[in-house]
């Protein structure tokens, strides 16, 4: 099942995808274009998420970006502040040069995970999602690279618009991936082609760190990735698991 | 703070790399050669997650592959409703030691209960201007390193301020001031079996025990 968090009418909302059309709680049936707002599509937990992203996951992307591909995850964490839903706005900053999407499968951990082994990672994992994990080159730094001044902007992590339950994607580790700009298509390639997958990354993390329900792993983005300019409509769209639309502000 | 529920941040916690002088004036002759290739210019931010959070009197249980770690005594800025911070609390940001800065240092510092909190918040009104605070860390009740606040390169309100250029600080967020090192250059060790106690006068104090992680 789709699920989606959305406010309608000023409030907010639990709802399931039905025929084109989202099932409210209460029953009601609602037009995607009725919604106010959707926001992530992940439940509220008591303490704050953690949102784990990855870096150069893909080896064409880290070509790309010069890099040999790592040994082991490159790995930054996330403030939930950073997070918005689907057919949000995000902002590039005045003067910059270079800001550019990152298409992403976002792991939703559904249960504590501690010392967890691969064979028994998708126990760990209730769903998935789309993230667009924007980063602007121009603040690069050489400190804790890639440092929160590129990664942790308010606005600049969309995810959504759909959790999908994990029993709904049987195959999470061969699902195509694609991005467009304003119709044309600039991003394209497959999760099968992560260096360290869903299983690998579970086990990697919870060999020293607890997972928690509602804990997100962002897995990293493929080849293609392009300056994006105010205006710009960029859907960031996996397989099976939904089409995420921002507009550059 | 009720007694009936333990303190705990509501919101996310960052820590801020590089912000007391010594620490600073020792990474300048690195700062310019690779892989750093210059200082950095705006403030350098980690996250401690949640499950790195242990209330004061907790035990901090280290693994067994770990000799020693890194004691981050250092004061947290907790922003309220309005977006302003609140008030001030003492806590521990402990690392797994670690030579470079250069990539995100989620393996060393967001091991389970790798950051200690103090059990309540010393209100804004109350502490001050933070450029005043004095810490006293002490293991096994020896002192171990005691912290200037007047010695961070960005004093609390222009760090907020910098940081406010690029990120919203929320309601229930934390900010870490930055940690500070010794006159031996790095911060200090602590193991299996000592006790850590972070003070200030007018804070509540903070007291972990570090213990061996049992075998999962």
């Amino acid at each position: 099942m789709k699920h989606a968090r959305i406010i309608l009418e000023g409030r907010t909302h639990d709802a399931t995808e039905q025929d084109g059309r989202l099932k409210l709680a209460d029953g009601r049936l609602v037009g995607f274009d009725a919604v106010t707002t959707w926001l992530p599509p992940l439940a509220p937990t008591s303490r704050a998420r953690t949102i784990l992203a990855l870096g150069l996951n893909y080896a064409d992307h880290a070509k790309e970006l010069a890099f040999k591909a790592p040994e082991e995850p490159l790995v930054f964490i996330k403030g939930e502040g950073s997070l918005i839903g689907h057919r949000q706005k995000t902002i590039r900053p005045a003067g910059v040069t270079y800001m550019h999407y990152e298409c992403e499968l976002a792991i939703v951990v559904g249960k504590t995970a501690r010392n967890v082994k691969r064979a028994d990672a998708y126990d760990y994992i209730d769903g998935y999602t789309v993230a667009n994990d924007y980063a602007i080159r121009d603040y690069l730094e050489n400190w804790y690279r890639p440092n929160l001044r590129v990664k942790n902007r308010d606005t600049c992590t969309p995810i959504g618009p759909w959790f999908v339950d994990a029993e709904d994607v049987p195959n999470p580790m061969a699902l195509a991936l694609s991005t467009t700009v304003n119709g044309k298509v600039t991003q394209s390639g497959s999760t099968k082609d992560m260096i360290f997958d869903a299983p690998f990354l579970i086990e990697y993390f919870s060999s020293f760190m607890t997972l928690s329900q509602g804990d997100l792993i962002l897995t990293g983005t493929p080849d293609g990735v392009v300056d994006c300019h105010p205006g710009d409509v960029i859907v960031t769209e996996i397989e099976g698991i939904g089409a995420l639309v921002n507009t550059i502000a | 703070m009720s007694g009936a529920s333990t303190f705990l941040p509501r919101g996310t916690v960052y820590g801020t790399l590089l912000n007391f002088r010594r620490e600073v004036d020792a990474w300048q002759p690195r700062m310019d050669k690779t892989p750093y290739n210059a200082a950095p210019k705006a403030p350098v931010l980690y996250v401690k997650p949640a499950n790195t959070w242990t209330p004061s009197g907790g035990a901090i249980a280290v693994p067994a592959r770990v000799p020693e770690v890194e004691i981050g005594a250092t004061v947290a800025a907790v922003v309220g409703e309005d977006g302003e911070v609140a008030g001030y609390v003492l806590v521990n940001d402990l690392s797994i030691p670690h030579e470079s800065f250069y990539r995100p240092p989620v393996k060393f510092k967001c091991l389970d209960g790798f950051f200690g909190l103090a059990s309540g918040l010393r209100s804004a009104a109350e502490a001050g201007e933070p450029s005043q605070f004095r810490l006293t860390v002490k293991t096994n009740g020896a002192v171990v390193q005691t912290i200037d606040f007047a010695e961070m390169v960005r004093p609390a309100a222009r760090l907020l301020a910098d940081i406010g250029e690029f990120m919203t600080l929320r309601d229930g967020d934390w900010l870490l001031l930055g940690l500070d090192i010794t006159a031996d250059g790095r911060r200090p060790r602590a193991q299996v079996g000592d006790r850590i106690e972070i003070s200030s006068p007018g804070f509540a104090i903070l007291e972990n025990s570090l213990v061996a992680e049992t075998a999962a």
